[in-house]
């Protein structure tokens, strides 16, 4: 009532101060009855939504405010990320590779030791004419021996045997078009069952080797992928620690006038889930963008190699992953930096 | 409302700041701290508020022991407290409307009970017509009300100024004396602390005066009526 206090200034003096706990509304503004609230409240769920909905947009307006700075920590978070889904799509892409070579290899078929020469090649030309195997060799107990002696090294070991303890074998070449493992699954099956066969073999070794060297590849890019996730934490802590040091009167004032540590973390919580967010969508740009580069070369390479395979980039569900990944790493980079800093700004 | 019990309380430096301090401010009642510079009036405004915490004795507020408050309930009891202090003012990156609803955000009223309540807050400390602007182009005494808004918008029982005339001109200092005693007689339990004797003692309200962190008398001004 600054407006009437020419009027009202000789008699508040002497007034003994009655007071009245329900003031009428004078002259349009009403002060409703004095203290009529319960203390504390708590918020209702719509109002508690509202209010994070709020503060989440708010955030990322506060971000648009310093475009470049935040695109800038954007973009190292991005590049952090990229590196190990890139890596990790790339080692998905050699999997898919290694699996329809699956398919291509052969089957050795190692015959029963009293099997003769002959019948060993009558079976391999019965074998030529099914539908799914394009090619049968046939190898001898004592071409088996020449080949074992030559690569093994352990001539003089056979030297010392009286007879060839090596078995004959019938090196299947399935079709190529029964690539499928299911296919050649069957084919062994059928293989293994024959008579005179001992025992038949996919040969898994070199796509064993590959598979190991897969392992060590997955496990290589976890160590980086880690390290880097270790980075974002790092720099999203260290710029929300920033921000907080540039935001502290407000926090002091928003402690005085009872603001919890929840209510001061938020803000600061989603800041940091932006800038995940953010990351996460460089990083995904820049994954895609190197893989729509590769894809046309890898195209042609593996045209030579008579192979229709095709690089794919990041899927629906990997890229849902990162999107996940940096929101989450965005957040708990926040909250460690909060936890830290928050508890040292108190008003004094 | 206050009640202070053989309260000390002495800084890290290990300057004794209050020494024993007893004193009770009654509900309802406009109270002026006042006493000479270093007397301890922040001081026990602080305790009250939870900024500090006493070396020994008891606080209490509204029967509440402020000794068994702890950290996490801190935010709780200061929404129960108008806090008026002059290095915690307005946040300058926001609107007046925004400040004053900060307290209303906090304690997690709905947007339309927010806007009602903000311009009531405003039209009693006359700066409806502000509401938009940003502090800064206001005058020391208009950002002084709307510190006064911010404080009140939630309507707590108890209010604490510190200084809150400090560096304003007597007719101003008067206008804000004014608004406080309006707020008292709607039953809020204000506690001032002021050098400014002048202004207090043509004032019809009890008095505490403190000094060298103890009591040193309590009661109304000479010139006033008991
Ligand atoms: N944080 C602190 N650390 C150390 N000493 C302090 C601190 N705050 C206040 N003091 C000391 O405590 C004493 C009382 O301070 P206080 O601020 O309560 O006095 P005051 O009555 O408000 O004085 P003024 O009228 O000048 O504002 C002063 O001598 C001051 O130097
Ligand atoms: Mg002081």
């Amino acid at each position: 009532m600054i407006g009437r206090r020419s009027r009202k200034r000789g008699a508040a003096v002497r007034r003994p101060a009655p007071p009245p706990r329900n003031r009428k509304p004078r002259g349009g503004w009403r002060w409703p009855a004095w203290p009529q609230l319960r203390w504390p409240r708590l918020a209702s769920p719509r109002v508690y939504a509202a209010r994070h909905l709020q503060v989440l947009l708010e955030s990322l307006g506060r971000l648009t405010h310093q475009p470049a700075a935040s695109l800038m920590t954007a973009a190292v978070i991005g590049i952090a990320l990229a590196l190990p889904s890139g890596l990790l799509t790339l080692l998905d892409n050699l999997q898919r590779l290694s699996l329809s070579w699956e398919g291509t290899a052969s089957i050795s078929v190692f015959l029963n030791q009293e099997l003769e020469a002959e019948a060993g090649q009558a079976l391999a030309g019965e074998l030529r004419g099914w539908p799914e195997i394009d090619e049968v060799r046939y190898i001898s107990r004592a071409e088996a021996l020449a080949e074992f002696r030559e690569h093994s090294g352990f001539g003089e070991v056979l030297d010392a045997l009286e007879t060839n303890p090596l078995p004959s074998v019938l090196v299947v070449e399935p079709v190529k078009s029964d690539l499928t493992p299911a296919g050649a699954e069957s084919l062994l099956q059928r293989l293994q069952a024959l008579e005179g066969a001992e025992l038949a073999q996919l040969d898994l070794q070199w796509v064993q080797r590959f598979a190991a060297l897969m392992e060590i590849g997955r496990r290589g890019v976890l160590v980086v992928g880690a390290l880097l996730g270790l980075a974002v934490l790092l720099i999203v802590g260290n710029t929300i620690r920033l921000d907080i040091q540039n935001r502290r009167e407000e926090i002091e004032v928003t402690k005085l006038i009872g603001g919890t540590d929840a209510f001061i973390r938020r803000p600061f919580l989603y800041t940091g889930f932006w800038y995940g967010v953010g990351g996460a969508l460089l990083a995904w740009l820049l994954v895609q963008l190197a893989f729509l580069l590769l894809r046309g070369p890898v195209a042609r390479l593996a045209g030579l190699y008579d192979s229709s395979f095709l690089l794919q980039p990041l899927g629906f569900v990997d890229s849902l992953n990162l999107l996940l990944a940096g929101a989450l790493l965005g957040w708990l980079g926040s909250g460690l930096a909060v936890g830290r800093h928050l508890r040292e700004i108190e008003p004094s | 409302m206050i009640r202070f019990d053989n309260v000390s309380k002495r800084y890290p430096g290990g300057f004794d700041a209050l020494r024993g301090l007893s004193l009770h401010v009654p509900a309802g009642q406009l109270t002026f701290l006042t006493g000479h510079s270093g007397a301890g009036k922040s001081t026990l405004l602080k305790l009250v508020s939870l900024i500090e915490r006493p070396t020994s004795g008891n606080i209490l507020i509204d029967g509440q022991n402020l000794n068994r408050v702890t950290r996490r309930q801190i935010p709780f009891v200061r929404r129960k407290v108008g806090i008026i202090f002059q290095n915690h003012q307005l946040l300058f990156d926001r609107t007046v409307f925004d400040n004053v609803a900060l307290p209303l955000i906090i304690a997690g009223h709905d947007h339309r009970e927010i806007g009602r309540r903000v311009r009531a807050a405003l039209d009693k400390v006359g700066l409806l017509k502000h509401e938009r602007a940003y502090p800064h182009p206001l005058s020391g005494g208009e950002q002084q009300r709307v510190g006064i808004a911010r404080a009140v918008v939630n309507r707590p029982p108890l209010l604490l100024a510190d200084e809150p005339t400090g560096n304003l001109d007597p007719e101003l200092s008067r206008e804000i004396m004014q608004l406080f005693e309006q707020f008292n007689q709607v039953g809020v339990t204000v506690l001032i602390a002021t050098h400014d004797i002048d202004l207090i003692s043509r004032m019809n309200h009890p008095i505490l005066i403190l000094k060298a962190g103890r009591l040193q008398a309590a009661g109304y001004a000479r010139g006033a009526a008991p």
